[in-house]
């Protein structure tokens, strides 16, 4: 078997037990080149009048190589492809770190309403002032929320929030002269892989630093790293271990004290809405995922969005474009950089992900701020309560209660032969969604949990009962359970070895079932 | 509250089982000056389905959608019809509400879609391999340019004089920082060629966008053939991708990356967002080694069936962290779906077909609008977007003609600043636009002019 770097089986045991395919309800479904033919189309547009082209040589000779379908293929072809998803609406979704909630309908349907849907980021701003308003009044909540001084808009998902906010502060850096001399980010062992990529790509040294026993930044050794060549600390809190950081005040007071600035990663702001602010924390920067809090859908990976608010230290340095009120009362956009001699520069083409932002807006004004802060608490009380009923049959990695997640390690698991990839996937046959495994890398084979606000009392009950069960059997020795897991899933265990080491990243003809 | 499941006495009962009195006794790690005791009470209480969309009616009727009269904007986001189908299947939930697909087994609805979305963006721009997203063109170009550099081991980067220059802005904001050198020639129409002069031994890559941000359609061979011979790399941007049903797709003209906008292929204009980047490259270890993002590849399972993942991780921030190519994570996903479910949809057939329409209607209007007193035609050779001399600023006929309920396009000083190129006006047009759109505009522009 192969393993990652983590210790994580990336090449199963072969096995000749397939699940049954091919039935009325499980539809096999070949790939779209194989059901498509190149002379098909499923559009029908105005006819061509015939006239010549102005491209000369530069016109395509050859055919495109796509295929096409008519409208009832391509209805039958995605909607089949469709089953083979797990998802929120099918079921708990409990991805520690990706705050996997329901995504409410109306905004959907606000978000396609043609005034937003249907206007280009271009047109003249006399003619998209309700846009602008709205962006305005998603800044307000977002601002409210975070009691910051101003929010950069236009980043398009967490890892752009980042680095808008790690830009920021670089060019701080730089307006007093000091660029030459702080290089360095402190960032915890615990931290999302995008917090040291994102420092790394703004040309800062990464300088890790361990969690202590308590899955908590490690005190003495944040003070010994501190120096005059550090730039910031990029902290997430809650932490990714689902823990709250308490000496987050006295961290960012030391870090400003030597002259660096704060970071927050804000993917677990679902934890802390109406019950603390992160001004009051003292963070500089923080982005937040529009995605994960305010339940714009993760759409099998995107897209996001990473509004960034930023403390009055930074709030000079924000990227353009952004809306300022006018002499008149009307908005404007501010897009030349000419206007905004302090900012860091673009960070994308256009505005910001104005899709995201109406969705992101309509969750919060059905929540109001009441609905905002029991949000959170309905969060961190559900796992909590998950925990509780879990934790002896599990093995919690940390004692206490826990933030809006609780983080697991492999100690239950020992001697039994079975690893935390085969319990998630055992998980599946038991018809659930795995944990986030593997993450945070400060606990081994851990499984990080978060159920979210919208899940009811009847389903976390049922979770944490299948949960127990399989903690016990894996334990009693029921091994093949796990190792051969999943055998209910349309398909069992990727190879993801062969994957990598021989990549077929398009169809081919003559690869096929290869 | 409609959104939140838990009734009071459930959260009495889970209190009880967790062994606490009150769900702050959750929270007393915070610290206590931090602690908000009343709450976020200055913003507005809950809301009911109906207020909040009364309110969302209340803000988008103060803009004015394409759709409801003829509209002529492009520069990076164009207007095209999208099938109906293809909204409903995006907001199928099993699409719409599944996470990035970490767990293959039960994801390969998405993973497939990938594979083949990367298959069709491969196909149109004739390139070897894709990725599975980037966030929009722009950053695709950014990170093109990233990963030139790595494959290079130089830091030179030369942008041709007519990138978008929201592209060419992005692109310096995201590469600076890694001791990338942009140069950049001042913008003037037909000069893009140019760059060949400036390629030499430290050149890591030249950026060239065709159609350019004037719509010039640019002949990339001879720049292919000088970056190559001096080692450097031909980054092809595209910010218009049904282009590519008609023109010469850049990996037929030498290209060695290409960064592009797909928004055109299923995505609507949303005001800039969310729009999904193409990032495409030679089909060369070296280069997909060096590659940002996702990539979904095939593979079996462990009973021999065929199936799809997420695969080449190692470049990825969750494994490499700070030795990442790119610290992108989540990307495009619904969008790309949106893209390549369109482009299903038309096929080949149906790709070129809308191109040679979106072209004769763009020529269609640049005759008429070019036939008006003292208007010139900048750009001859164009695709479905060209570039007027108006001989007055264009910012203010594009107000007047906005009052009069025509969105005239994107005057040049829209996206380069007041003072150099304010009498210039950009113009698209596309299959939405029908022909007597056409005569509108051209009757008002000149009535507008005279
Ligand atoms: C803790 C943390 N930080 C940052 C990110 C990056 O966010 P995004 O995927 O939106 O770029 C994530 C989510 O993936 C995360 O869980």
């Amino acid at each position: 078997m192969s393993m990652n770097a983590k210790g994580r089986p990336t090449k199963p045991e072969t096995s000749n037990i397939s699940p049954q395919f091919g039935s009325a309800l499980l539809q096999e479904e070949g790939l779209l080149h194989e059901v498509g033919h190149c002379d098909k189309t499923g559009v029908d547009m105005e006819k061509l009048s015939g006239r010549t082209s102005r491209l000369g040589y530069l016109e395509r000779s050859e055919a495109t190589g796509m295929v096409g379908l008519s409208e009832p293929e391509a209805l039958r072809h995605y909607v089949r492809l469709s089953g083979r998803n797990y998802a929120i609406d099918l079921g708990l979704y409990p991805l520690g770190s990706c705050t996997m909630k329901h995504n409410p309908r109306l905004n959907e349907k606000l978000a396609r309403i043609p005034g937003f849907a249907d206007i280009h980021p271009l047109q003249p701003t006399s003619t998209v002032q309700g846009a602008l308003q709205l962006m305005e009044e998603l800044s307000h909540w977002l601002l409210e929320i975070t009691g910051m001084q101003t929010v950069a808009l236009s980043p398009k998902a967490g890892a752009h929030g980042e680095m808008c906010g790690m830009l920021s502060i670089r060019e701080a850096i730089l307006a007093k002269g000091e660029l030459e001399q702080r290089r360095r980010v402190l960032v915890p062992q615990s931290a999302h892989g995008t917090n040291p990529a994102t420092a790394a790509a703004c040309g800062f040294e990464i300088d890790e630093i361990p969690a202590n026993a308590e899955g908590r930044v490690d005190w003495d050794v944040f003070c010994s790293r501190l120096g005059p060549d550090v730039a910031a600390i990029m902290l997430t809190n809650p932490n990714t271990c689902g823990l709250f950081e308490p000496d987050i005040r006295k961290i960012a007071d030391l870090i400003h004290e030597h002259g660096g600035y704060f970071y927050c990663d804000g993917a677990n702001l679902n934890a802390i809405m109406g019950k603390c602010r992160v001004n009051d924390l003292g963070v500089d920067a923080m982005h937040i995922n529009l995605h994960k809090t305010f339940s714009t859908p993760h759409g099998g990976g995107g897209p996001g969005a990473g509004p960034t608010v930023l403390s009055s230290r930074l709030a000079d340095f924000a990227p353009v474009p952004f809306v300022k009120t006018g002499k008149t009362g009307k908005l404007q956009l501010v897009e030349q950089l000419n206007d905004a001699p302090d900012s860091f520069g673009r960070m994308c083409a256009f505005h910001g992900q104005m899709g995201m932002f109406v969705r992101a807006l309509a969750y919060m004004m059905s929540h109001g701020g009441d609905g905002l802060r029991q949000v959170s608490e309905d969060a961190v009380l559900n796992a909590n309560y998950l925990l509780a009923r879990i934790k002896d049959h599990l093995s919690p990695a940390f004692s206490g209660t826990c933030m809006h997640e609780a983080l697991f390690d492999d100690e239950f698991l020992k001697g039994s032969g079975v690893t935390t990839l085969d319990f998630a996937k055992a998980l599946i046959d038991e018809g659930y969604h795995p944990m986030t495994m593997y993450f945070p890398l400060v606990v081994h084979g851990a499984l990080l949990i978060e159920p979210t606000e919208t899940e009811s009392l009847q389903s976390l009950d049922a979770f944490a009962d299948t949960l127990c069960e399989l903690a016990n059997a894996a334990k009693s020795g029921d091994q093949e359970r796990f190792t051969q897991a999943p055998v209910k899933a349309p398909l069992r265990r990727l190879d993801e070895t062969k994957a990598a080491r021989h990549p077929v990243l398009r169809f081919q003809e003559n690869l096929q079932n290869t | 509250m409609r959104y939140l499941p838990l009734l009071d006495e459930d959260r009495a009962h889970m209190l009880k089982t967790i062994g606490v009195d009150s769900v702050d006794d959750l929270f007393t790690d915070i610290p206590k000056c931090a602690r908000l005791e009343n709450g976020l009470d200055k913003l507005p209480e809950h809301a009911s389905e109906p207020c909040v969309e009364q309110h969302f009616s209340e803000l988008a009727a103060k803009n004015i959608n394409a759709g409801s009269v003829p509209f002529f904007c492009g520069a990076g986001a164009y207007r095209h019809h999208i099938p109906a189908s293809v909204d409903h299947l995006i907001q199928r939930s099993e699409f719409l509400t599944a996470y990035t697909p970490y767990q293959p087994e039960i994801a390969q609805g998405t993973l497939q879609t990938l594979f083949e979305f990367q298959t069709q963006v491969a196909q149109i721009t004739g390139m070897g391999i894709a990725n599975a997203s980037m966030y929009d063109g722009s950053t695709a170009c950014a990170e093109a340019v990233l990963m030139a550099a790595r494959i290079t081991r130089r830091s030179k980067c030369i942008l041709a004089p007519n990138l978008h220059p929201h592209y060419a802005q992005t692109t310096r904001t995201l590469t600076h920082t890694l001791g990338i050198g942009i140069e950049q020639a001042a913008t003037a129409i037909g000069a893009d060629t140019d760059v060949m002069q400036q390629i030499d031994d430290e050149t890591a890559c030249i950026v060239v966008q065709s159609p350019n941000v004037f719509g010039e359609v640019i002949d990339l061979r001879a720049l292919a053939d000088a970056a190559h011979a001096k080692g450097a790399l031909l980054i092809a941007v595209n910010t218009e991708i049904v282009s590519l049903g008609l023109l010469k797709s850049p990996g037929e003209m030498g290209a060695d990356i290409v960064a592009a906008e797909g928004q055109s292929i299923g995505n609507s204009l949303n005001f800039g967002g969310p729009y999904v980047g193409l990032l495409a490259c030679r089909d060369d270890k070296k280069f997909i080694r060096q590659a940002p993002g996702r990539f979904a590849g095939q593979t079996l399972d462990a009973a021999g069936k065929r199936g799809f993942v997420l695969t080449l991780s190692t470049r990825e921030q969750h494994i490499r962290r700070e030795k990442a190519t790119s610290n992108i994570c989540t990307n495009s996903g619904l969008c790309t779906l949106a893209f390549t479910i369109h482009m299903a949809l038309l096929g080949d057939v149906g790709f070129r077909h809308l191109a040679k329409l979106n072209h004769q209607k763009a020529c269609d209007l640049a005759d008429q609008l070019s036939a008006i007193d003292k208007v010139e035609l900048l750009t001859p050779m164009f695709f479905n977007e060209f570039t007027l001399r108006l001989p007055k600023s264009a910012h203010e006929v594009v107000e007047n003609l906005a009052k009069r309920g025509i969105l005239a396009g994107v005057p040049a000083s829209r996206l380069f600043g007041e003072g150099i190129m304010d009498d210039l006006l950009i113009v698209a047009a596309t299959e939405t636009n029908s022909d007597i759109q056409l005569s509108q505009f051209a009757t008002a522009l000149a009535e507008e002019l005279s």
